[in-house]
């Protein structure tokens, strides 16, 4: 059984139409990514996968228990509000100690406990969101543009940590991104969305996809085949990959 | 002891200075100074409202508030010119409640008492009422403190972590529309904005935490009032502007420490 399906799902936000007659199933421990043009629902879906959407029309059935750890796509701090990273991972319930700690380890940030949220950078920020998904050991994560503002090495170490936390903890990963090269090949199966669910299935047949490539054109298939070559090779991440 | 009307007076600052700075804190942190506006500027409606049909005046103003603060938390929501809107109904509620009032029949009602306040004629009774509302106006966000930081963040994290944001809004509504009511008597509805926000701001350059800061801002609006009251009384000038002017001043001081501190 599935841990979260949704069957002929619609979507309405401010009186438009976001998504329409989606159904999708997430199975225990696999890496699923959602890549679509800009508005095309895939934040409202996984907000909606959530709770923080409802449906206009069809279901969300969660697995009994189920246990989501959640990664925004940004978290705005407003300036005026001091707090630190042990203070943040202790909301809105207290955690242990060591609780915390394991959650930090986890997200590769083992040292940022007493820092202020204000004073990190954009990579340490995102990690500090991922340890807090990680605080009460998800059944499945869910990151919505998580690497948004980093830069494609950041990105793809970012990722890799994604990998790490999927092998260690065996949670499924559901994930939005545009970083469509370095998301999809560490994909089991790639969704893609345009108010709907264009096509779906391994990187492989969704880059091939007329629908797909329809949204994005063909360049992306070239550069998914770069990091193919950079991954196999171990390059270090400066090597240059922007030219497609 | 309670018969010493500076003694009333002092106390109903403190008082007003404890409910106001904590919960000014999150309408500093949630960017919702216009927000406090029109819900304190709606107590001169409450005002009306109570003298017409012969209410007291506490049960008024926190009905007419807490309308208010549900009206405009209801458009929080929407993203329609937000700003603008709140700008409209905290001006027009104090328009209104100004015409109101001056349009009560047999009534000389005294304006300038609930614009700027009235410290020095707190009754016993007001004494009840002030400490009664800012108890249950502190206890509320005791209660709710973790889960209101967190809606505060993020409204889907908090939800993803089973809190409900809309819940915690309605909470801080409360909270709000009860301060207001119990700070019209001590500082008057147009400085009522002001107990929230100057403290909370002034504090947050010596805080580390959500928690020392709203600390911080209870002691610096307790300093503010005390002390406020004393220069009311040396330099014979109105209470409730006064304590707000310590309380501009004290912010002045903070801002200026500030860059020192970050060093």
């Amino acid at each position: 059984m599935s841990l979260i399906s949704t069957h002929n799902l619609k979507l309405v936000l401010g009186g438009q139409t976001v998504l329409d007659s989606v159904s999708i199933a997430i199975a225990r421990g696999e890496i699923v990514t959602i890549v679509g043009p800009n508005g095309s629902g895939k934040s409202s879906l996984l907000r909606a996968l959530i709770g923080a959407l409802k449906p206009a029309d069809g279901s969300i059935t969660r697995a009994e228990g189920l246990r989501i750890g959640y990664v925004p796509q940004k978290l705005q701090i407003d300036a005026t509000l001091p707090l630190t990273v042990q203070g943040f991972l202790n909301l809105p319930r207290r955690q242990d100690r060591a609780v915390v700690t394991q959650a930090l380890n986890q997200a590769g940030v083992p040292d940022l406990a007493k820092r202020q949220m204000g004073d990190l950078s954009g990579g340490q920020f995102q990690r500090v969101l991922l340890a807090r998904a990680l605080l009460n050991t998800p059944d499945i994560l869910i990151l919505d543009e998580a690497t948004q503002g980093l830069d494609q090495p950041g990105a793809a170490a970012f990722y890799h940590q994604i990998e790490d936390v999927r092998r260690d903890m065996g949670c499924a990963v559901v994930m939005v991104s545009h970083d469509l090269h370095v998301v999809m090949a560490a994909s089991d199966r790639v969704l893609c969305l345009n108010g709907h669910v264009c096509c779906e299935g391994t990187p492989e047949i969704v880059a091939d996809a007329p629908e797909y490539r329809a949204l994005f054109g063909t360049g992306t298939q070239g550069a998914l085949a770069l990091y193919r070559h950079e991954h196999t090779h171990s390059h270090d991440h400066t090597h240059k990959h922007e030219d497609h | 002891m309670l018969d010493d009307f500076v003694v009333r007076a002092a106390l109903a600052g403190v008082g007003v200075a404890l409910a106001a700075a904590p919960l000014g804190c999150f309408v500093v942190w949630r960017r919702m100074a216009y927000f406090g506006d029109a819900t304190a500027h709606a107590a001169l409606l409450g005002v009306a409202l109570a003298l017409s049909l012969d209410l007291p005046i506490f049960g008024g103003v926190l009905v007419v508030a807490l309308a208010m603060a549900l009206i405009v938390s209801g458009l929080n929501g929407r993203t329609v010119s937000a700003d603008a809107l709140l700008g409209v109904l905290a001006h027009g509620a104090l328009a209104i409640g100004l015409v109101a009032v001056s349009l009560l029949p047999n009534q000389r009602v005294d304006l300038s008492a609930y614009l700027f306040g009235e410290i020095l004629a707190v009754t016993k009774t007001d004494l009840t009422v002030i400490w009664g509302g800012a108890t249950v106006s502190v206890a509320l966000l005791v209660w709710r403190w973790q889960a209101l930081l967190s809606a505060t963040l993020s409204p889907d994290l908090a939800t993803a972590s089973g809190v409900n944001p809309k819940r915690e809004q309605l909470i801080l509504t409360l909270a709000l529309a009860l301060t207001v009511a119990v700070a019209l008597k001590v500082v008057g509805a147009l400085l009522i904005a002001a107990m929230l926000i100057i403290p909370a701001a002034a504090a947050r350059p010596f805080s580390r935490t959500p928690e020392t800061m709203a600390i911080m801002a209870a002691i610096l609006a307790t300093i503010s009032a005390l002390a406020g009251l004393a220069a009311s009384f040396v330099f014979d000038t109105p209470t409730g502007p006064s304590i707000v002017t310590v309380a501009a001043i004290l912010f002045a001081l903070s801002a200026g420490i500030a860059p020192i501190l970050r060093r």
